[in-house]
């Protein structure tokens, strides 16, 4: 312990000699690189490929914001981090947004001191079985064995939902997805149960995949976004439009192969404002009035990348369902550009 | 007597039979079996229920291995290649080849460097570790810490030659000082290399590592079984010195440092390795500033040495105290101050009786490198169970890789415990 402080002191000494209290917007612009936590990896979400390249739906909103601060979006550090770990080193300033299919909650946003920007995807815990079974609701599975994780909400909003609707079940613990994975292969259990985006990663990677089926009742909220520290508004509010402007862009049909020339000649005033040529948006936020436009540019709009990643074109195959846009009756919604 | 007794006999055989091949049940594997596998008919019944036991293992193990498929770049892909038949999907492993030994984000060009270590790893470990190699080779194994530093990191060449100026500086005080006292020869080597390292520090020139001859890799590109092999060379080979200097601390007439050792020794080792492993990751961070922290590979080092030291330490304080009282005695009588009896009498003896006791040590510590995955470090484990089956393509793959991890550990291990095995018959030297 001696030692390690020993040298601690001597690299602090060594390394900037003391690190100026501006906010993270400059600081992030003096590093020239966002450090953007995600997760050490998750289907569709966040995960490196074979070239070592990050790739996923959380990812992109990283990439987003580096386009729009920084010019680059290629100018993340990603900063991998486990469900143990992503509070502390937010808290802690080792990474300035976390990006990591964190659930929106109470405490977390108040207790913990944390600012959720906004929600980029609409989870709830839903149910998965085979179909040979013949179940088209939840509310037929009385006297089901459900393979559930322990420890976790699920657990919890599955007694929940059980006992309001009287039915029972038997609760077949597991430990983690790969183990829930087998055992509901094998037969342990008829249902498994877990967040829908990650039933439907799961059943991707199954042999048959046709053989098994999502039931419609999702019983819980787990809205997932981005979120930084408490107390620097400046930055959650460049995190915040610039989710914000990749949902904008696609309620108005903006998207990365055309946002180029819809910048160059809009009749539409919203589309002008969003990509700068007309008002000073972007002045306001501390960027210049092509932030947008680069955010727009570097992944797409939200549509563009939900697609990319966990659409029904990809293995995931997740539809849009809660993550439409409103004007399609679903949540994704952002407020105006004015 | 002859003549008459040649007559009475009708036949004698002037020559002898020639060897005849023994019996074909009392030779070759035959008689084998009969001895060791059909000995008593329960020994013949037990033979019987593993053969079968073996045959229920292999039947669906041995077409899935055979079977495999080694090229495919996604699971779908293998799926489709066996259409439906058994076999393993290892074309995982030829795909993450590299990311499983090097990590995801070691860049690709630079493989050479840690796999230059790698071989060098082992002409440094050999002198050591076979006695009867020449002795100068030794200076190769006190300099491959620095060259394997500067290898896998790395950046300017002043920092590891700055590190090793500070060792040596350190190491002559030491030897100035020792002959007057232990204790002032001890820490005074360790002022000297600080204070070195601190200055020498001030005179590196900023900017040194950008325009350096190796391109510097930061210590978060590392991972795969490359960061266990570092973690586990570097915290043993550390460890052993910390706990035979804990081990005499505890046995110290010194109070304050023998007070010093017993705490360190008792918290150390009444705390969980992981818990030790999240105050490096996450609470140290609380304690500097950002941008200025200490980097984490050595934040984990510092804590993973710290806590096989503390159980090294005790299993040489068995090693001490099984030495008789006699030896001490002979060391005194002989005239030789501490460092001396020590070096010559004692800790030889010692450290003989605890090789198993460290070798259990150095295994468990070996394996317990895989524990840095929860902090997000990307080691073998941290690498399969984050991005690889994190993939699209490699989502569901899990008993060839994890089965790859288990042969890649079992290999050291078993190559660590051989080689204890080998150093006990070797330093045997009673007549038993």
């Amino acid at each position: 312990m001696k030692k390690s402080v020993i040298l601690g002191a001597l690299t602090v000494a060594g390394l900037s000699a003391g690190a100026a209290a501006a906010g993270t917007l400059d600081d992030v612009k003096a590093r020239g690189k966002l450090n953007c936590g995600v997760t050490t990896g998750l289907v569709g979400f966040a995960a490196p490929d074979a070239n070592g390249e990050w790739k996923g739906f959380d990812v992109a909103v990283c990439r987003a914001i580096a386009a729009a601060v920084l010019n680059d979006p290629t100018a993340v550090e990603f900063v991998p981090t486990t469900g143990k770990t992503r509070f502390t080193a937010l808290a802690s300033g080792e990474i300035d947004v976390l990006a990591r299919n964190t659930t929106w909650t109470f405490s977390r946003d108040v207790d913990l001191k944390f600012t959720f920007v906004g929600v980029n995807y609409y989870d709830g815990q839903g149910f998965m079985v085979p179909k040979a079974l013949g179940v088209s609701s939840a509310k037929d599975l009385d006297g089901a064995t459900v393979c559930i994780q322990t420890g976790t909400t699920t657990e919890l909003n599955l007694a929940d939902f059980f006992r309001a609707n009287n039915i029972s079940y038997e609760p077949v613990p597991i430990e983690t997805n790969a183990e829930a994975q087998q055992q509901y292969l094998a037969g342990a259990c008829d249902v498994y149960t877990t967040d829908a985006s990650g039933l439907a990663a799961t059943r991707a990677t199954f042999e048959a995949p046709g053989d098994h089926v999502l039931l419609p009742e999702i019983i819980s909220k787990e809205p997932l976004g981005p979120l930084v520290r408490h107390g620097d508004d400046e930055w959650g509010d460049v995190v915040r439009w610039t989710l914000n402007a990749l949902i904008t862009a696609e309620e108005l049909g903006v998207t990365s192969a055309n946002v180029n020339e819809m910048a160059a000649n809009t009749g539409n005033p919203e589309v002008a404002r969003l990509l700068g040529t007309e008002g000073t948006l972007g002045d306001m936020l501390g960027l210049d009035a092509e932030w947008s436009k680069r955010a727009i540019a570097a992944g797409g709009n939200y549509g563009e990348v939900f697609a990319k990643n966990i659409g029904e074109e990809t293995p995931i195959g997740l539809a849009r369902g809660l993550n439409a846009q409103w004007t399609d009756g679903g949540l994704i919604y952002s407020p105006p550009f004015r | 007597m002859s003549d008459t007794h040649a007559q009475t006999v009708a036949f004698v055989r002037e020559t002898e039979i020639p060897e005849a091949a023994p019996p074909y049940a009392a030779t070759g594997p035959v008689k084998w079996m009969r001895e060791n596998l059909f000995a008593t008919p329960a020994n013949a019944l037990l033979t019987v229920v593993a053969a079968y036991a073996i045959y229920l293992i292999l039947a669906p193990t041995l077409p899935w291995i055979l079977n495999g498929v080694w090229t495919a770049n996604s699971l779908a892909e293998c799926r489709e290649i066996l259409q439906g038949a058994t076999g393993a999907c290892f074309a995982v492993l030829t795909e993450r080849w590299p990311q499983l030994l090097f990590g995801f984000k070691y860049p690709s060009e630079l493989y050479w460097r840690p796999s230059l270590a790698f071989v060098l790893l082992f002409v440094a470990v050999a002198p050591v570790l076979f006695f009867d190699l020449p002795r100068k080779l030794l200076i190769f194994t006190g300099l491959f810490p620095f060259i394997a530093y500067y290898l896998i990191w790395g950046g300017t060449i002043f920092v590891p030659i700055l590190a090793l100026v500070g060792c040596l500086g350190g190491y002559a005080v030491y030897q100035r000082f020792v002959t007057g006292s232990f204790a002032a020869g001890f820490f005074g080597g360790i002022a000297a290399a600080l204070l070195i390292w601190y200055i020498g520090g001030l005179l590196i020139p900023d900017g040194a590592s950008e325009n350096a001859m190796l391109t510097p890799v930061p210590s978060r590109d590392l991972g795969g079984f490359m960061l266990n092999m570092m973690l586990g060379v570097t915290c043993v080979s550390l460890s052993i010195p910390i706990g035979i200097a804990l081990a005499l601390g505890r046995q110290s007439s010194m109070p304050l440092i023998k007070v010093v050792c017993v705490v360190f020794i008792e918290f150390i080792r009444g705390v969980p390795l992981i818990t030790l492993l999240f105050v490096a990751s996450v609470m140290l961070s609380y304690f500097f500033p950002p941008e200025s922290t200490v980097d984490l590979f050595l934040r984990v080092v510092i804590m993973i040495t710290m806590f096989s030291a503390a159980y090294i330490a005790e299993v040489i304080r068995g090693g001490l105290a099984a030495l008789p009282k006699g030896q001490y005695e002979a060391a005194d009588s002989l005239g030789l101050d501490y460092p001396q009896a020590m070096r010559l009498i004692i800790l030889p003896q010692a450290l003989k009786i605890s090789i198993p006791g460290i070798v259990n040590v150095a295994v468990g510590l070996f394996k317990d490198t895989v524990l840095v995955s929860v902090i997000s470090m990307f080691d073998l484990l941290g690498m399969i169970r984050g991005p690889i089956l994190a993939s699209t393509e490699w989502n569901g793959v899990y008993w060839e890789l994890l089965g790859f991890a288990s042969l890649l550990f079992f290999v050291v291990c078993y190559g660590i415990s051989q080689y204890s095995q080998w150093l006990e018959r070797r330093l045997a030297t009673d007549h038993r």
